[in-house]
Parts: structure tokens; sequence; C-alpha cells
């Protein structure tokens, strides 16, 4: 899946441009399609544009230019009470003055569904996230994950095709928000029911989502499943964005195929995987995950590349060891090895090497 | 010669002494009016001149004449009387004085006589003093119109023409109160202004009354305040306006309002002063008193406000006004040609009847 | 640690009755008291100023004012004698020869006192709010009292004519009582009659009643005004950037600071049948010049300036509840397929009802004891309760009645809110 423009999409945004002040751009020439049954989530830092993306989508907001485009139907004019697409908002957005029993009966009831069809439904979907025993209380009354559970239900009582989730965790707390992220995975692929899923969290994104659109500034910086997104990112910021990095800057020595040559701003050679780099002298900043960092040169390949750190901290976390190393100057350098039984504990001042394999360190653009 | 200027020179320096030792306190006397171009004309004719001869007065307005019963009445209660001397109506005075809450008057004792040695008993204007009131001045409720709205052939000229509808169409503006309506409503059937109050206290008068201010309902407008006459008249609003002739004065003289008075009818009343009892400074007050109702004071306060003085010795003395040169004669309702047919407002007959008969007027208005 | 007897089984030391100790050995429960103790006198520290300032300016006032409307001393004061004498009156003809002898040296009596203490100068005020005339009566004949001699009938029925009619003596007897109810007979337009019982007023002295229900029906005109008129401003205040809010809110505010007179002159010269308003309406052609309509000095007058006065009250309490309504809600609904009349009324309005109510509450019962402006625009039919309030304690002096009509109007506001609180519950009102 790439970023560009698919028209057989379920939801489509063809060259979709938003601008609130008549100035600035929000949201710069975005081509987007999500499948039917499609979990796709929005990720970027907050400004980026991705709330806006699914407000247009929503349609609380009007494209200033573009098209988007529902199972095929062009719906810029249609109002957001006819599109039919279920919501999950932020703060949840429950009715306080209508009982649970109520709120879920409210877009049944104006969509004129008849009473006891209506009490069916309700019971349906209240039962679906586990809530069958709270149909009285009010909103008031629940807990936040309850009232999660049932802002759920409410936003797919009426059976909608798309649903559309607006940071709904965000206000959980951490043991019930992996809970929650969990549940509305398991349902959307159950009902399968396409899913447009905003949010600021990387392991949120990484856990539920199919597909990936990182935002930033604006644009799709990348659009791609969880794994992709976290071994290959495409450029600084996503390689910045999420995830852990380590990055080292330098100029671009010399190009072969999929293999590069970088000199360090501290004088050190390293192979890279050229990513986002087309010419020698070009500047770059390489990234490396922390995990694929080694200190032990039987756990690296042959052609491993090795260099001299000197550690500077080592911080026990449990599962894993975090030791903070200086490399080629930077002091900030981060080496994560996993708390094995082989596992060596460094002291700070200890003179070690390390190594990578070169596919692991990616040579991206230098941000500007 | 010289020995007695010297003699007069000494005995002067002496008084001019003995005024300033009393000169070392200061006094101020809070004196309640009406407010407006009332107190106005009381501060040039009275308080400043007074001020001037005891410079160690200072003498304080309180516009509360308005409220000036409930005001008495409630320091009177609180058994903490700030007011020195209020102006305030007759009829209002009576109340006070049958509550005890102000002085009661010797009117030869304690006021000027005449500059002919006529004592005031006999100066002022007959049945205008009051028991435990001092009158200050005559005012009148006048019929007023607007020239323009009726054909210059066709004028209207007395009270009887208020109640005319037919010959002299418009709005009417009246105060929001039975006194002088109802008299009028008999003077304008027929009744004579002596017998006015008699056929009043019968309940077939004041069935009359109301029958023949029916005639003229639908096209009253009432009015509240004072200044709210004039304003009506001035702006069009209403062909007929009744008012204070001061007011109106006022307005036509000052204010270049285009509107004529007519004086068919005015119905007379009297407005002057009062003496709380236990007042802060009584023995002061009396002595203003005694200056501020004394035949030339009175007259001279008909030099910036066209009522009448209260004392027929002052007539004579009336004057131009202080600012505009205008002869005030004329202009004053006791003047000759203005007091051919003056309903005199009888007070006693308003304290008695005047519950009962704001009760029938205020249901009257609501019908 | 050491003080204390025994643990309990989570360990906590207890005395030897099992109470729970501190662990310097005082009883928990006198340690909780005393620390209560001092929450208590700090709550009463910060609350004691104004409870003493209610009670006094406020409380103390009203009850005194509730005093007054059954307070009657006038007639027990002044004639101590006649009342004892009138014991055996029968009320039907002119009392015997006794009754005068004893209303003789009452006021023989009263004559002796210094004039701040005599009693018949407000008794004679008090007597003429039952009967016309009654206080000339007294006045003239306690001037002639000293030279009457027995027998007195005569001198005293000689002396006013309302001495020889049955209907003074049994307004007499009937206010020799300390306390009195005939305040509040007048107050609603009844009055007794020669039995005694109380029955209506002539249908032409009838005026309190009336006032009440139109006071009643101009408040909620006006507090449905103030809702028509402040609920969009308040909705699109609340949906504003702050600053462009508090620009316009100082426009809703304008009339607070304005001076009564200004305003007064404004109301006059756009409302007249001169004013701006009509007389645009005539160049417009859109009436004619004799088709002027009556904007002042009316029930419409009253209105008008009255919704103009009191628009702040209802666009505060409004816009303090819809700035708390995220604007998530109506979006909620309209994505739940909601149109945007049916979001605004089944999800947006009930939220603001808080709202509403306390608006409603606080126009209603301002505008329902607001006299100034009526006074002052409201020609006749745009007079309300308080005007006639006003007008007993201030000109007419008669406050008793003026007590009678205040406290009624006190338990009338009472029993309204008491009935709000029924069927709305006073707990939802957010006065911001």
């Amino acid at each position: 899946m790439v970023a560009s423009a698919n028209s057989d999409g379920f939801v489509v945004f063809d060259g979709v441009q938003k601008s609130y002040d008549g100035e600035t751009l929000v949201v710069k020439d975005l081509n987007l399609s999500v499948g039917k049954g499609e979990f796709l989530t929005m990720l970027g830092p907050s400004g980026s544009g991705k709330t806006t993306c699914l407000m247009m989508l929503a349609g609380f907001e009007t494209a200033t230019h573009g098209e988007i485009l529902l199972d095929g139907r062009p719906i810029n004019s249609v109002p957001p009470h006819k599109r039919g697409i279920g919501m999950v908002f932020q703060n949840y957005a429950l009715f306080p003055h209508m009982t649970v029993g109520e709120n879920l009966a409210f877009p049944l009831e104006v969509r004129g569904m008849g009473k006891s069809d209506r009490e069916k439904a309700v019971k349906r979907a209240l039962d679906m996230v586990q809530m069958g025993n709270f149909i009285n209380r009010r909103p008031a009354q629940l807990s936040g994950g309850q009232q999660q559970r049932i802002a759920l239900a409410r936003a797919l009582v009426f059976e909608p095709e798309l649903v559309l989730m607006d940071e709904p965790l965000g206000a959980l707390d951490k043991q019930l928000r992996e809970h929650m992220q969990f549940e509305i995975t398991r349902l959307a692929h159950d009902l399968g029911i396409t899913t447009v899923y905003v949010t600021h969290d990387q392991t949120e994104a990484l856990t539920m989502s199919d597909n990936v659109a990182v935002f930033e500034d604006g644009r799709i910086q990348q659009l791609d499943p969880p794994d992709v997104l976290y071994e290959e990112p495409r450029n600084s910021f996503v390689a910045q964005f999420i995830g852990e990095n380590n990055t080292l800057d330098g100029v671009v020595k010399e190009i072969k195929g999929d293999a590069c040559v970088v000199e360090l701003d501290g004088g050190a050679l390293i192979d890279a995987k050229p990513v986002n780099v087309s010419k020698v002298g070009e500047r770059t900043r390489v990234s490396i995950r922390p995990e694929r960092v080694e200190a032990s040169r039987d756990r690296l390949g042959p052609d491993a590349h090795l260099i001299q750190a000197e550690v500077m901290e080592f911080i026990y976390m449990g599962d894993v060891f975090r030791t903070r190393l200086k490399v080629a100057g930077n002091e900030n350098f981060i080496m994560k090895t996993r708390n094995a039984p082989d596992q060596t504990r460094h002291n700070a001042g200890d003179m070690i090497e390390i190594g990578w394999m070169p596919k692991d360190c990616r040579a991206l653009d230098f941000p500007s | 010669m010289s020995s007695k200027i010297k003699l007069i020179g000494l005995s002067s320096a002496l008084s001019v002494m003995a005024l300033s030792a009393a000169a070392q306190d200061p006094v101020s006397l809070t004196i309640v009016s009406w407010g407006g171009a009332y107190t106005a004309s009381q501060q040039r004719a009275y308080h400043e001149p007074y001020m001037e001869m005891n410079p160690h007065v200072t003498i304080i307005n309180d516009d509360g004449s308005a409220n000036a019963l409930a005001g008495l009445r409630a320091q009177a209660q609180a058994g903490n009387v700030t007011w020195d001397l209020v102006d305030m109506l007759p009829s209002d005075a009576q109340l006070a004085c049958d509550e005890g809450i102000i002085l009661q008057i010797d009117h030869d004792e304690m006021l000027a006589a005449a500059p002919d040695g006529t004592p005031a008993s006999e100066d002022f204007l007959p049945g205008s003093l009051g028991e435990c009131f001092i009158p200050q001045i005559v005012y009148s409720t006048v019929l007023t119109y607007r020239p323009d709205a009726f054909p210059e052939d066709n004028q209207p000229s007395s009270i009887a023409d208020l109640f005319d509808v037919e010959n002299f169409p418009g709005r009417r503006a009246l105060q929001d109160r039975p006194g002088t309506n109802l008299e009028w409503a008999l003077y304008a059937d027929g009744v004579d202004p002596d017998d006015i109050y008699d056929v009043l206290a019968t309940p077939e008068g004041v069935d009359r009354a109301f029958a023949k201010l029916d005639t003229i309902k639908d096209h009253i407008v009432f009015w509240t305040e004072g200044a709210q006459a004039p304003q009506l008249l001035a702006d069009g609003e209403v062909a007929f306006a009744t008012g204070y002739n001061g007011r109106m004065f006022d307005a036509i003289e000052v204010e270049g309002m285009n509107a004529d008075i007519i004086w068919d009818g005015q119905v007379v009343e009297w407005d002057g002063w009062v003496v709380p009892a236990d007042g802060p400074n009584l023995d002061l007050v009396m002595e203003y008193l005694y200056f501020a109702t004394d035949t030339q004071r009175l007259a001279d306060q008909a030099k910036f406000i066209s009522y009448g003085p209260a004392r027929a010795s002052s007539a004579a003395l009336v004057g131009e006004h202080a600012d505009l040169g205008i002869d005030m004669g004329p202009h004053m309702p006791t003047a000759p040609e203005n007091y051919f047919s003056p309903i005199v407002l009888d007070n006693d007959f308003w304290v008695d009847y005047g519950d009962e008969l704001r009760e029938r007027f205020a249901n009257w208005m609501l019908q | 640690m050491a003080m204390a007897d025994a643990t309990d089984q989570h360990g906590a030391p207890t005395d030897s009755k099992g109470r729970l100790l501190t662990s310097d050995g005082t009883p928990l429960r006198r340690a909780l008291e005393r620390a209560n103790r001092r929450r208590k006198l700090t709550a009463l520290a910060l609350v004691g100023p104004l409870l003493a300032f209610i009670l006094i300016f406020f409380a103390f006032p009203i009850a005194q004012m509730m005093w007054r409307s059954v307070d009657n001393p006038q007639v027990v004061d002044a004639l101590p004698r006649t009342l004892e004498a009138l014991q055996a009156w029968d009320g039907r003809d002119v009392p015997p020869e006794p009754v005068f002898a004893a209303l003789h040296a009452d006021m023989m009596e009263d004559l002796d006192r210094t004039r701040r203490e005599q009693k018949f100068g407000p008794l004679g005020i008090r007597l003429n709010y039952e009967l016309s005339a009654a206080r000339s009566a007294i006045s003239r004949t306690a001037r002639s009292v000293p030279g009457f001699e027995a027998p007195y009938r005569d001198a005293f029925t000689d002396a006013h004519r309302l001495w020889g009619q049955p209907e003074l003596w049994r307004v007499i007897k009937r206010e020799g009582r300390p306390l009195t109810l005939s305040y509040y007979v007048a107050a609603l337009d009844r009055e007794y009659d020669e039995f005694g019982d109380i029955v209506k007023r002539d249908e032409n002295r009838r005026i309190y009643v009336n006032l009440f229900g139109r006071t009643l029906a101009l408040s909620l005109a006006i507090t449905f005004m103030t809702f028509l008129l402040g609920f969009p401003i308040a909705y699109y205040l609340s949906i504003l950037p702050m600053r462009h809010a508090n620009l316009l809110m100082i426009a809703v505010l304008l009339p607070f600071w304005t001076s009564l007179l200004v305003r007064t002159s404004a109301w006059i010269v756009l409302l007249q049948q001169q004013g701006v308003i009509n007389n645009t309406l005539v160049a417009l052609g859109i009436i004619g010049d004799d088709g002027r309509f009556s904007l002042i000095y009316n029930q419409t007058g009253t209105i008008i300036a009255m919704t103009h006065i009191l628009l702040p009250f209802m666009v505060l309490p409004l816009y303090s509840v819809m700035r708390t309504i995220p604007p998530s809600y109506m979006r909620a609904a309209k994505s739940l397929g909601a149109t945007p009349w049916t979001a605004f009324r089944r999800v947006y309005f009930p939220q603001t009802l808080p709202g509403i109510g306390a608006g409603g509450v606080l126009v209603f019962i301002i505008s329902i004891g607001y006299y100034i402006t009526p006074a002052l625009v409201g020609g006749q039919s745009g007079r309300m309760i308080s005007n006639e309030i006003a007008r007993h304690i201030q000109q007419s002096l008669n406050w008793g009645l003026a007590a009678a009509l205040g406290t009624m109007l006190l338990v009338g506001v009472l029993v309204l809110y008491w009935l709000y609180n029924r069927l709305v519950g006073a707990d939802s009102l957010k006065l911001g």
C-alpha cells in the first residue's frame, strides 16, 4: 500500500487540502485510500493534520480543495448526519442527560427504528461490550473504561460500515488502555468494519492497525503496515517518531547499490543502507534502533559493522538493559540488550566494541 | 459725631468679634428640597445670602422632598434625625404633624412681620399656614397645550376644552393621581370651583367626576414625574399636558417650547417648610427660617422661578427674572390676570379621602 | 505505644474498652473531634461575618416588615377607656353616653401628653385607612374637646358628623386589638362589612389582586422575552473564542453600566409615538401616520425596558452553562444520524436547562420586585405591584399596607420557588 490515491478503496482522500485561514495549509495534498474492512490508524504529533482529516471524513470540517469518497460516492456536500459513519470521540461524548440505554437507542430512534427492534439492537450492542447490566445507568455513574465501552457500542449499534475513532483511549490508564486496544481490534475485525483511528500514541498504532499513516506537517510521511513502518522508516521523521532511535549525523561518501558509506561528523566511516539519500556529498542522518546494536560479536553476522564505544551509564530495567554509550561523538547512543543469562553488564567508563548489521543502519534525509 | 461713629465702630467690631468667636464652630444645615430648578432658586434667594451673613454656616442641599414624609418618619422612629429643615407639601405636612414628628409653629412668634408691621399670620395668603407648616410659594397645576395641534381659529382656552375631544382632538397627558383630575372633571362638568370639594365628598360626586373622566379616557397618557409632562408636550406626543406652572414656564420661556398655558381652573397649592422635631440644630434653623420667609426673600425667589410668593406683602416686590430679564409678575399664578378661576387644593380633603380616591383612581386607570 | 493496653488484630493500639487510640494514647475518637472542632470554628469564622450581615440587614428587616403588617398599636394606645366602654356595645347603633364619656377622658389625657407622645395623631391616620375622613373627625374634635361638657355624646356628634355614625365606632372596636388582619384584608381587595364579615370591596376600588396577577403575567412575559433573546446570544457567545466573547459580553452587559436616566431617555427617544421607531416605520410607509404604535407608557414599554435591563441575568447563567457543553455532543448526535434540529432539541437543549432555570428564576424574581423602570416607562397598564408598595411606603405612608403587600409578594415568590423546586429541582440551578 502506498500513499497515493486508489479509487477503489472504501474511503478515498483524493488531493485533499484544508486551510482555516486562507494562508497556511493544515492538510497539504492528501491522498489516501482505505480498503473495506481495513483498520487504518492516523498517527502523528498534535498539529500534524490527522484530526482535521478525521473531521473532514466525518463531515464536521469541509475540505478546502479535493474530494473525499466513501464507497465510491463523493461526500463533500453530504452533511454529517447523512454519512452513516459511526464515531467515537476523545471524551466519549455520551449524552449526560440520557441513560446508557437511551444513549444507545438515540441513533436508532432518529433512524425511525421501531421500539422493539431498538431494544433488541441496544441489548445486542451492550452485550457485545459486556455492559448489558448497565442499561439504566447514567454516564456519570460509569468509570472511564465503562464509558469507553458504551461510546463504542453507541458508535456500532446502528451498524455503520465505517467507524471513526478520535483518540478514544487517551483518558484511560495504561492497563485499561492495553485491554481496550485489544478489544477494539477484536470487535473491528469480528464485525468486519472499516476503521479509521486517530492517535498520537505509537504503541496503540502499532498494536492495533492493519496500516498506519504517519502524519507530519499536513502530509502523510509514510503509510505502511506496523512492522514495515518500524523496521523500515522511510525518512528521519518517521524513524524518530516511531520507537526509539539512535542517530548519527554525517556526509555520504559513497553509494553502491543498496549500501553506502557515511563519514560521521566525528570522522569515523560507517556502512549504511541508503534509504533517503541519492548522491555523494549529501548530509545524512543515520538511524539505528537501540535493540539492533550488539556488544557481543557472537550475536552479529560476519559482515557486521564494528565501532568503539565508551560506556557512559548502565541502566537496569528488568527485562532489558539500557546502556548509554558515547559513539562517534554522540553521548546519547543507546544500546538495548535483553536480560539474558549470558548478557554482560557494563560499567560506566568501560571501553567496549559494539556493532550492527549495515541493513539496520539506515541513511536517511538530514532534517532541515 | 465722631465719637458716635467711633462708638458704632467699636460696637460693630465687638459684634464681629462675637461673630467670629461663634464662627470657630462651623455648623452645617441639611435642608431637604425638591432638587433641580426649585432648589437652585432657593439656593440663590435664601441660602447664599444667609451664608454670606453667617460665614460659619454651611447649607447642604438634599433632594429628598419627593419622599420626605417617609424619610421623616424613618428618622423619627430610628431616633436619629439628621434633617434640619424640609420642604414639603401641606397635605404631607399635615400627616407628619399628626404623627408629631415635626414641630408646631407659632407663626407670629417665629416668623417676621411684613415691612408695614402686619403680623405673619395675616400677611401669608389666607388658608396657607398650617399647624406645622410655613408656606413659601404658591404654585399651580395648569393645563398647557400645543398651539400647532389645533387650527388657528379654534384654540383651546378652558378646562372644559380638555374634556372636549370632538372639537379638540389629540392625546392628553394627565398626572397619574386623582388630585387635580377629579377637581377638573367636576369643574368641566359645571360645578362651581368653590363647591368642588363638597361635591367630591359625596359618592355621587365621585361617580360624576369619574363619569366625566371616562369621556376622555382613551385619549389619556399618564405621567408620573414632573419632568415628563413638558417632555411629552415638547416631543409632540400629546396635544394637552397638565403640569406644574414653574416647569411649564421653564420649558416655554427658557427651552423655547411651543406651548401655551391655560390659567382657567388652575389648581393652586402651597409648598413650604416644616421643621423636623428633635432636629440637630433647632435654634439655628429657627433663625434661618425667620430670615428665609421674610417678605423680601420670598419675593426674591420669584426672580429665579415662576412660583408666586406666599406673602401678600411680597407680591409688589416681584421683579424681573434674574437671568432672562422677563418681568415675572404676569407669570405668577397669583397675578390677577391668571387668578380668575382658581381651584384651591383642599389638603384636609385629600388627607381624609385620598386613600379611598387613589384606590378608585388606580382601579379606574386599570380598567 | 507504651501507653496502649493492647493492640487490635490490625496492630493499632486500643485501650481497655477496645477503643482505638492514636499513637500518643489519646482515644482516636476524641482526637478526631478535636480536629473537627477546629475545622468547624474555621468554617464559622469564614461564614460568620456574612451571616451576621444577612441577619442584621436582611432577616431582621424582613421580620420587621412582616411584624408591621399585623402590628396595630394605635387604637389600643390611644383609647384604653373607650375600648373598655365599648365592650358591651352591640355594634348596631351609636354607642351610649358612657362610651363618649370614656372617649372624652381618653382625649383629655392625651392633651396632657407632650406633642411627641400624643396618641391621637397616629390614631386619626390609622382610622382613616379604614374609614375616610376619620382623621379629620379626630383632629378637629381634639382641638375643641377641652370645652366639652356632659352629655358628651351631643358635643362629639356636633364636632364631627362621623361620631354620630356607628361605622366609625365599629372600626374603633374592630381595630382595638394589638394585632390586626385589616392590612391583609385591604391587600386582598376586601373589607369588613357592618356585621364584621370580610367581603369583597366595591368593584371600582379593587386594585391589588388585579395588580398581583398583572405583575405575575408581566414577569413571565419578561422572563420569556429574555429567554428568547438571551438564548441565541448566549449560545453564540459560548462558541466564540474567549476574547471575542468578552467583547460581545460587554455589549450584553452595557445596560448594567448605563445610568437609569440615560437608559430611560434612550427608550423614550426610541419608542414614543414621535420616536425613532415609529418615525422610521412611517417614513418607510409600513404604517400610516395615524397608525403609530404605542410602544411606551404601557405594558409594551415595561416589557421592552425590563427585557433590556434583565437580559444579562438570563445570558450570564446560560452562557456559563453552555460554555461547559463541549461541541462534541452536537457532533456526536449528528454522527449518530440526528439532523441539526434534532441534535439541538434532543441533545443540546436539555443540557442547557439548568442555565435556563437559573436565568429564568433570577429574571422572574427580580422583575417581580422591580419598580423604578415600570414607573418611568410603564404608564398605567405597565405598572406592577411593587410600584404600589413603593407608593405606600414613600407617599401615602401606609406602611402597614405596604408591609402586607410586601409579605404577600415574598410568600408568593417563595411558593413559586417551592413549586420550581418540586418540578425541576433547585439543585439543578447553575448560577455561573
